[in-house]
């Protein structure tokens, strides 16, 4: 089944979003959820030798940003890359044999969970803290030179925007006025550092605001709202009013890195987690497309069904995909 | 990795746990030949307590260094013991946090920066080496910034590309650090607080895959010297000069070439700047063979200096060329069997020594059955 999330333009100029269009954003966050939920279940098979770090819980951030993006703008992520990489529309299969291991994966078995790249969905990642975000800049660098109308995404964790990095990258892209678009994805914390011991208590959009650089801070378990803001901010960014930076607000269920829970360690209590999971994305936007008559249970039962079905068949099918051959090791340094 | 609980065994280090993340690690006491054993990362943690309890001066900072892992539980008595002010998070600043230990260790601190990766490092490059290599010399020896940087070497379990290269050829390479490497908990302990008492720079360059591997070690404070290697096992055949996790894998060697009738020298730099060139020198004067076994690439690397230096200082006496074992010129990556690739072993030392004596290899009976008890996620 073929479910790469659509371009799927708004029906109007207040960006609105059409049925079709919701339905679309519900399946894309469901199809990441239940993709790392498969990790869950999966991991202690030890076939999955990748630390991983899951995005459970923040869904709404990556498939609201990336449904909003043509399949050509590109997407630079971090560490937790697996929603950024299922919701620009990179392979699952090839998803699957990367955290395996295997020959069939995103980069040949080359780096497993955090450093997934798919070419054909513009997607790239990387595990050093601000790597990717000079990056970003660098292509809406080359995209403006070009003339071309495409838009570069970085994001980047509350952490990253500590690294000297951010704050050089963010400058020059204000300075030349490029096509990026800043998504910081606020949970909290940096492993199991609480972001109050890192930053200032004054709101993080606050602190990167410039007169020359649009900010501002969103609900980022709200997909409808991330999705608004990210088609007005891409808009903007393609009429060369870039570079925009966007806070979102949101949460990391699990363990920083794992596919455990983790309020029996002190740094964060049980009930902040539960709080947060309280105030799913796919939980909040599924009963209110029951609600709206969007889709009823009985469909999103079968969606479920059938995705749930699309993550077995693709680890099935990464654990049937050969290893890569170590005559291969030292292919494509140079 | 995989042949660590084995290995340690073999060497009479008992091996605690297969779990590397296990954190509830005992101080184990034997008590009976009155002796103690206690692991890598618990000398560690000893050498940082004993350092904060005789010099106030003594900090620790970085990522991490305070939450409920206490990096690999190094930090976690000295975090108990001292309180945040003296150990204490940080934000994700790598490059700041280092030129702010400079500026600490001008102002009369002690400061210990840890980075869970050394790959993290490449970020605080600036300050390592255009601000805190050249502090001494620049100042013509009146000022000095001594601090110490811990940095982390991983291997496998998929660590990939960015989070198990192994720098030291980078720090070495520049005048004004100190780098060392130690492979055992004894030197960890003893350099650890020998660099909180000198005053010059120094990294120490800690391998993860040595962290839960056990050894004898005294429970006083004591101090291991910069510059002076020590022959981990006597031989008068074959000198291998190792780094790190690469001394345990000539210690399988040997064990292996022992009952072959080889005898190879075994000799361990502990730090690699300053480096002992004296005993390496004397140890091939009397073997007339070097191989020299790294953690990292061959090209550029500390394996390339020994084989310049030797080749320079005691040429006359090498009755071959001197040999390299490092890791295949290419980023690391996760794949299972391209990682098992990708690092050097015991095996490979064993070909080299097999060639450069010109015998034929022996059957493989004597090799070390490995049994990968690692459970991940690392
Ligand atoms: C330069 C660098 N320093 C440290 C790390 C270790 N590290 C990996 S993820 C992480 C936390 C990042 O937090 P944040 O950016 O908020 O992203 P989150 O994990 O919360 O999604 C850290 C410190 C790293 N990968 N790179
Ligand atoms: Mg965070």
């Amino acid at each position: 089944m073929n479910r790469k999330p659509k371009y799927i333009p708004a029906m109007n100029h207040k960006y609105n979003l059409n049925k079709i269009l919701k339905r679309q954003l519900f399946e894309t966050m469901l199809k990441i959820r239940l993709a790392e939920e498969k990790i869950v279940a999966v991991y202690h098979e030890q076939h999955m030798r990748t630390p991983t770090h899951l995005s459970i819980g923040q869904e709404a951030v990556a498939v609201g940003i990336c449904s909003a993006l043509k399949k050509d703008d590109q997407v630079f992520s971090p560490h937790r890359c697996h929603a950024h990489y299922l919701a620009k529309g990179g392979n699952l299969n090839a998803f699957f044999a990367e955290l395996c291991g295997r020959e069939t994966g995103s980069n040949r078995g080359r780096v497993g969970s955090a450093h997934l790249t798919d070419e054909k969905a513009h997607v790239y990642a990387s595990p050093i803290l601000g790597a990717m975000i000079p990056v970003a800049v660098g292509a809406a660098l080359a995209f403006k030179m070009d003339r071309l109308k495409k838009v570069a995404v970085a994001f980047l964790g509350d952490a990253a925007i500590e690294e000297g990095i951010f704050t050089e990258s963010l400058n020059f892209a204000i300075v030349k006025k490029l096509p990026v678009l800043f998504v910081c994805e606020n949970n909290l914390y940096s492993t199991n550092s609480p972001l109050r011991v890192r930053q200032p208590p004054s709101p993080l959009y606050k602190r990167v605001s410039l007169p020359e650089l649009s900010t501002q801070q969103i609900d980022g378990n709200d997909v409808e709202k991330v999705y608004q803001a990210a088609s007005k901010a891409i808009q903007q960014c393609r009429r060369g009013k870039g570079p925009i930076f966007i806070e979102c607000l949101t949460y990391r269920i699990h363990e920083h890195v794992g596919p455990l829970m983790d309020y029996d360690k002190g740094y964060r209590s049980k009930k902040e987690v539960e709080s947060w999971i309280k105030k799913c994305p796919i939980k909040r936007f599924k009963s209110k497309l029951i609600k709206g008559r969007i889709m009823n249970s009985k469909e999103i039962d079968a969606l479920t069904a059938e995705l749930k079905k699309d993550m077995n068949e693709a680890y099935v099918k990464a654990l049937q995909s050969p290893w890569p051959d170590t005559k291969t090791l030292l292919d494509h340094v140079y | 990795m995989a042949q660590w609980p084995i290995i340690c065994l073999l060497l009479g280090w008992a091996h605690e746990s297969d779990k590397f993340d296990e954190q509830n690690d005992e101080y184990c006491y034997n008590i009976n030949n009155m002796t103690r054993k206690i692991s890598y990362a618990q000398a560690i943690s000893e050498a940082l307590v004993q350092a904060m309890d005789l010099d106030p001066r003594v900090f620790i900072f970085g990522l991490g260094v305070d939450d409920f892992k206490g990096i690999f539980g190094t930090t976690l008595e000295a975090a108990k013991k001292f309180g945040s002010t003296r150990v204490f998070d940080t934000p994700a600043s790598e490059g700041a946090l280092t030129g702010i230990a400079i500026g600490a260790a001008l102002n009369n601190k002690r400061p210990v920066l840890v980075h869970a990766r050394n790959d993290f490092m490449f970020l605080a490059l600036d300050q390592m080496l255009n601000n805190a290599s050249k502090w001494k010399y620049v100042s013509y020896g009146h000022s000095s910034v001594p601090f110490v940087v811990r940095a982390i070497i991983g291997k496998g379990w998929g660590q990939g590309p960015v989070h198990s290269q192994s720098i030291q050829s980078v720090l070495a390479h520049f005048p004004g650090l100190y780098v060392a490497m130690p492979s055992n908990p004894y030197d960890v302990k003893g350099i650890l607080l020998k660099s909180l008492q000198v005053d010059t720079p120094a990294v120490i360059l800690e391998h993860r895959a040595l962290y839960n591997c056990e050894g004898e070690v005294p429970a006083e404070a004591y101090t291991v010297e910069f510059g002076q290697a020590k022959i981990v096992h006597p031989g008068k055949d074959i000198t291998v000069l190792a780094t790190s996790l690469m001394v345990l894998e000539a210690l399988k060697a040997a064990q292996i070439l022992k009952s072959e009738g080889i005898e190879m020298e075994i000799v361990d730099p502990v730090s690699i700047q300053p480096l002992d060139e004296e005993t390496i020198i004397t140890s091939v004067k009397k073997t007339g063979r070097l191989i020299c076994a790294d953690t990292s690439w061959a090209r550029c690397g500390f394996s390339a200096e020994v084989a310049a230096m030797v080749a320079e200082k005691a040429h006359a006496h090498l009755k071959a060329a001197v040999r390299r074992i490092a890791p295949p010129p290419c980023p690391c990556p996760v794949s299972k069997p391209l990682e098992d690739a990708f690092y050097p072993t015991y095996q490979n030392i064993l070909e080299v020594v097999y060639e450069l004596l010109d015998r034929k290899i022996f059957s493989s009976q004597n090799r070390f059955q490995e049994v990968d008890s690692f459970v991940g996620p690392y």
